[in-house]
């Protein structure tokens, strides 16, 4: 009994249970609705509140910067020191305030996804081509019609790929909640590495990469879709 | 083409730049020093000079995109530090060197953005904007669906001109407009501007640091020397020929004489009957310049050339002493 592995309580075990071996498909397909499809969705909701609140955050934080240059220094300083805190520490640090909760997790998600969309949000709006610019304002646009007619914009393929270097590596980050949380798909990967039941951990280590791979398209696929200007450049 | 009532002339306004001054902080000098000068209504003025004699920033303070540290700015009587800044830059035309189109917009989003911040209505500014491109070569039906990366140099000036245009101003600014066109392009471009310009009539502060720009593209020319300091504000004619300065002289070149040349034509001068010798002459259209004739007469080694009219009929000739009197006049 010493060496079978210490399955959770799923059932009567398949002989390709029984074995452990690498991939039990029956199991997995058993277990979608139940188990991995809940975990993908949590997965994917605290990616979302995480990125959305951070790109928000950032972008608000990148567009004062870009109009007042002296906050661009203190809220550098601010994103990279949140940055340089490990996610986990930063679990710990958390708990004794907001508790074993989703606004703990998310917290430290956003504090961790801060320094690159912002950083990636400001050169964005900095590169704009200040002809375009300058253009607009020779023509009497005002400051805000040149940020959300021109700069934003023109900053979109910026947007869009802090979008996506964040998004993928917070899908990374969202597996280690499972430490305060019992959610995601990281919750899964947790039980499965202390069974350890190899059918689940690779399941769900699947499924997070694959939802990384999905969410990068995507955000790519909208990214081209919102830039046709872009393409038209390609092909010119 | 016909004329169509909003591209007809209207109301071009005169600009008055009355002792304008401006000091940036911490400059030893001035970068615009006691600037006065007068704009006739509908006239094209090319402020002329070298890198540092501030005609960049005198443009920009009619927009006040600079403001003066002294002196005014009036354009049609009221000066333009008694308007609104935004409002007074919506009813400015405004070109620049690169054109500075929106990447991210077509080509009739481009024309169409001064309408658009004034709240024209949707079908006052599609015709609007069909109608400019049309008056720029470029018909929508082709062009205004397309990205400005799209377009060669020379459309996309163009079209920025065309925006410029969008909302009928009185007064267009234009910065180097065509600096960055290869020659050929950029002259084609200018030939065209000076076409649009007969029919629209817009009082234009034109920047150049070309002398040949300024003597093709100028009604008057202003030179102005480092330091922002006028040298010299005179029609192309008597710039070339009565110079204020040896600076102005310098600046216009040694070849004044053949650029004043090329500001007349054939059809300015009578040609001679031509008698039967001039069989073998070499021939020109009679819209050629005389700097043209002069270079085919010393091209052919001939001392003669023949003046051809419309529709191939022969005017006579202009000898080379006619075109060094005309260009000693």
């Amino acid at each position: 009994m010493s060496d079978q592995p210490v399955l959770p309580d799923y059932g009567d075990p398949s002989p390709c249970v029984a074995d452990n071996a690498s991939f039990c498909t029956d199991w997995f397909t058993a277990h979608w609705s139940t188990l991995f499809w809940p975990a993908l969705a949590e997965h994917v909701e605290l990616t979302v509140l995480a990125v959305g609140f951070g790109f928000v955050l950032a972008l608000a934080a990148a567009v004062l910067a870009h109009f007042q240059g002296w906050f661009t220094a203190p809220a550098s300083f601010v994103a990279s020191f949140l940055y340089t805190v490990p996610p986990l520490a930063l679990f710990q640090l958390l708990v004794p305030v907001t508790g074993f909760s989703v606004l703990t997790v998310e917290i430290a998600l956003v504090a961790y996804s801060l320094y690159l969309l912002f950083t990636t949000v400001l050169t964005g709006l900095r590169e704009v081509p200040q002809d375009a610019v300058r253009a607009a304002t020779g023509m009497g646009l005002t400051r805000r019609q040149i940020l959300f007619r021109v700069e934003l914009p023109l900053a979109v393929p910026s947007l869009v790929s802090a979008l996506r270097i964040t998004t993928v590596m917070t899908i990374g980050t969202v597996a280690i909640a499972a430490y305060v949380i019992d959610a995601g798909l990281g919750s899964l990967i947790l039980k499965a590495l202390q069974s350890p039941f190899n059918t689940l951990f690779i399941g769900s280590g699947a499924l997070a990469v694959a939802l990384a791979l999905t969410a990068d398209g995507l955000l790519l696929l909208a990214g081209r879709l919102l830039t046709p200007w872009a393409r038209s450049r390609r092909n010119a | 083409m016909s004329q169509d009532p909003s591209t007809a002339p209207v109301g071009a306004q005169e600009i008055v730049f009355d002792r304008v001054v401006k000091a940036y902080p911490g400059a030893a000098a001035p970068a615009v020093d006691d600037l006065s000068l007068t704009v006739p209504a509908g006239e094209i003025c090319v402020l002329l000079g070298p890198s540092g004699s501030g005609k960049t920033t005198a443009l920009m303070m009619v927009n006040r995109l600079a403001e003066p540290t002294g002196g005014d700015i009036r354009i049609g009587g009221r000066s333009v530090r008694d308007m609104d800044p935004i409002e007074l830059r919506r009813s400015i035309g405004y070109v620049i060197q690169s054109a500075g189109l929106f990447p991210h917009q077509t080509i009739a989003d481009n024309v169409a953005t001064v309408p658009r911040v004034l709240g024209w209505a949707k079908k006052r500014t599609r015709e609007r904007v069909a109608e400019l491109l049309d008056l720029v070569g470029l018909p929508v039906n082709e062009f205004g669906g397309r990205y400005p990366a799209q377009l060669s140099g020379g459309q996309r000036q163009r079209v920025g001109i065309a925006r410029a245009l969008a909302a009928d101003p009185p007064v267009m600014l234009m910065d180097e407009p065509f600096g960055a066109l290869d020659p050929i392009t950029r002259e084609h471009v200018q030939d065209e501007f000076l076409a649009l310009h007969d029919r629209i009539r817009k009082t234009v502060v034109f920047v150049s640091h070309d002398i040949d720009e300024a003597v093709k593209m100028g009604d008057r020319i202003a030179v102005l020397r480092e330091g922002g300091r006028l040298a010299q504000y005179d029609e192309p004619r008597t710039l070339l020929k009565e110079p204020a300065d040896a600076f102005v002289a310098r600046f216009v070149g040694a070849d004044r004489g053949l650029k004043r040349l090329s500001l007349l034509r054939l059809s300015d001068l009578e040609p001679a009957a031509a008698g039967e010798d001039s069989a073998g002459l070499p021939e020109l259209p009679a819209e050629a310049t005389l700097r043209a004739a002069l270079s085919l007469m010393v091209a052919q080694g001939t001392d003669r050339v023949r003046v051809r009219g419309a529709d191939d009929t022969r005017l006579g000739t202009v000898s080379l002493d006619a075109v060094r009197k005309a260009g000693a006049a």
